[in-house]
């Protein structure tokens, strides 16, 4: 580059190569060749070290015989230079070179003594992340129940065409893969404690098994998994991707509550379609669960009574109770990381991976709380 | 600034069109080795169009570009390595800070020891004023901050063309200003021939040795020169408008 690039007369000295000359009194480093990136990278240690081996006495450079010099090659000049810890002399024909040496120097200059030159990080430091996050749990639980409360004064930010969007969206549209999973999961519960049980001859308490591990504990518990992958997943990046567009700023600035217009409707839409969604998983693994029953030769309405007998009322509205808390703070996961993303493009996924992981990990912490509440209260 | 040198670049009745639209068609120029020149016109005539062609991710349906001596077409491959481009949103990557946005082109394509990717990584953010940012993440920097770290990640394998896309959109005359006068300084410098995209009237009165002026009902050139004597001497209403600042 610059005016040197391709002096004539030295088209055949491509190949870029360094000599040290020690004339006592200073050190002549004589560069040949092309001075750009290629050349650059060969010449780096060499000219770093002979640069640094200089110290104390005066340093120069012969350039006479470059061909070619580009920014790159000026950058290993200087830093030669600021290894030396003097600016070196120019000896020999250099024309051009010059310029583009004082353009470099003025950009790259010497490191300050006990400067540190390192990429920001923000550190890790899990403890003050994780009660940073549970306290903005907290700020966020708390926001959202005095938007509840003040729902009656903000009717009208709650638009009842977003609340059916979201319902039809986390409800309706997951019901395929919601029917889908349960019956495998009814067919694989059931023949996996069938094949063992045959041996004892209580293959009919396979019907026992399924349905109360259904309705007391995989049918919420699935459905709040898929909650999280599909729909907390969703409104994470549908607020997130708002937040980073200053759309929220947008609604602020317009005096609307970004909570009551757009927590507040996903919330009541999981919280409304989350017991379908139990209901539909529910049945759809008992009809797994009855395919291999009847494999094994057990009439409908024998499965159908014994499922009657084993399963409580209790059971199955103690589930969907767990269900529709699982989805409240499924969603309320979901919302408050949309909320809480950062700037860039990376942020929305984050925020996204951030509502599937903790909406998951939620769920399973409540369903653990409310076995021993169910225990104690005999349920 | 003298334009002298062999032309860098070569268009031969370029066309564009998509489906029925035709965008422009017959555009034909060369641009001479460390010249500023500058493709202008107003909203929607294709503008950006033409640049997208002449760096290779857009194919014209009609016509002929030589880039550095080789045909768009077959040999872009081999131009691409020695183009530096600048789009209008400065497209860093947010995830990386600005010195690591500009030292990715040295990673991926020279062999330069980690330590010498980075100082030449900082000259180049000196280059264009940034030093002092080098380590902050693109979403702590200004718009026009944005731009010059865009430029200095474009100069980064040191390319002898660089292409500019609005650089001046969306800044303040201040910033706006400075980045004009940057590109004179690096023009001086480093040699380097800028292609600018823009309808900024006071950016093309600064840095422009030439320039063409693309119309979009004319669908093609309307005007090629010296931007001063466009203003002086065309006859074109449109030109006249433009450089005028008047209502046709």
């Amino acid at each position: 580059m610059v005016d040197v690039t391709e002096r004539p007369g030295h088209g055949e000295a491509r190949r870029a190569s360094l000599k040290r000359i020690d004339r006592g009194e200073s050190v002549a480093l004589v560069f040949t060749g092309r001075l750009d990136a290629d050349g650059v990278a060969r010449l780096w240690t060499q000219t770093l070290k002979a640069a640094a081996g200089a110290r104390g006495r005066p340093l120069l450079y012969d350039l006479s015989a470059v061909s070619f010099c580009d920014t790159a090659g000026a950058a290993l000049l200087v830093a030669a230079e600021n290894t030396h810890g003097e600016p070196a002399r120019l000896t020999g024909e250099a024309e051009g070179l010059d310029l583009l040496l004082e353009r470099v120097r003025q950009a790259l200059p010497p490191p300050r003594p006990g400067a540190r030159a390192s990429a920001r990080r923000p550190a890790f430091h899990p403890l003050s992340l994780g009660l940073a996050a549970a306290a903005g749990g907290i700020a966020f639980l708390g926001e959202t129940v005095v938007a509840g409360l003040l729902v009656p004064r903000r009717l009208r930010m709650l638009r009842p065409e977003d609340l059916f969007a979201v319902a039809d969206q986390a409800g309706v549209r997951a019901m395929p893969l919601i029917l889908l999973l349960g019956f495998l999961i009814g067919l694989i519960l059931a023949f996996q404690s069938a094949v063992p049980m045959q041996a004892f001859g209580a293959v009919i308490y396979v019907a026992n098994l399924v349905s109360i591990s259904l309705f007391r504990e995989l049918g919420p518990l699935l459905a709040a998994v898929i909650l999280s992958g599909r729909t907390a997943s969703a409104f994470a990046a549908e607020i997130g991707t708002m937040k980073v567009n200053e759309e929220i700023d947008a609604l602020s600035t317009m005096g609307i509550d970004p909570v009551t217009m757009l927590v507040l409707p996903r919330m009541i839409a999981a919280v409304l379609v989350m017991p379908m969604l139990t209901i539909g998983l529910e049945i759809a693994g008992l009809a797994g669960m009855t395919v291999v029953m009847e494999i094994f030769g057990f009439p409908l309405a024998a499965i159908v009574r014994q499922v009657q007998g084993a399963a409580r009322i209790g059971d199955f509205t103690g589930g969907l109770f767990k269900a529709v808390c699982f989805a409240a703070v499924v969603a309320a996961i979901g919302c408050n990381r949309g909320l809480t993303t950062g700037q860039g493009p990376r942020a929305v996924g984050v925020s996204t991976t951030a509502a599937v992981v903790g909406g998951i990990v939620a769920t399973i912490a409540l369903d653990g709380i409310f076995a021993l509440i169910f225990y104690r209260l005999n349920l | 600034m003298s334009t002298a040198g062999a032309p860098i670049i070569r268009a031969e009745g370029v066309a564009q069109r998509f489906g029925a639209n035709t965008i422009f068609r017959d555009v034909s120029f060369t641009v001479a080795q460390k010249e500023v020149f500058v493709i202008l016109g107003g909203s929607g005539c294709g503008k950006s169009t033409l640049m997208r062609q002449l760096i290779g991710l857009l194919e014209p349906t009609a016509g002929h570009i030589e880039v550095l001596g080789h045909d768009m077409s077959r040999e872009r491959r081999l131009v691409l390595p020695r183009i530096g481009v600048m789009f209008q949103s400065g497209a860093l990557f947010g995830s990386m800070s600005l010195l690591e946005n500009v030292m990715l082109p040295l990673e991926i394509f020279t062999n330069l020891p980690p330590p010498a990717r980075a100082v030449v990584a900082r000259t180049k953010l000196g280059l264009v004023g940034l030093a002092d940012a080098a380590d902050l993440p693109p979403a702590e920097v200004s718009g026009g901050m944005i731009k010059r770290a865009a430029i200095a990640r474009a100069l980064a394998l040191d390319p002898p063309l660089l292409f500019l896309d609005e650089p001046a959109a969306g800044l303040d005359p201040i910033t706006s200003a400075g980045l004009d006068k940057l590109i004179l300084e690096l023009r001086a410098a480093l040699g380097v021939t800028f292609i600018v995209v823009t309808h900024e009237l006071s950016s093309i009165m600064a840095i422009a040795d030439r320039c063409i002026m693309l119309d979009r009902d004319a669908h093609g050139l309307i005007a090629e020169g010296v931007p001063q004597q466009l203003k002086a001497e065309s006859k074109n209403p449109i030109v006249h408008a433009f450089f005028h600042r008047e209502v046709l």
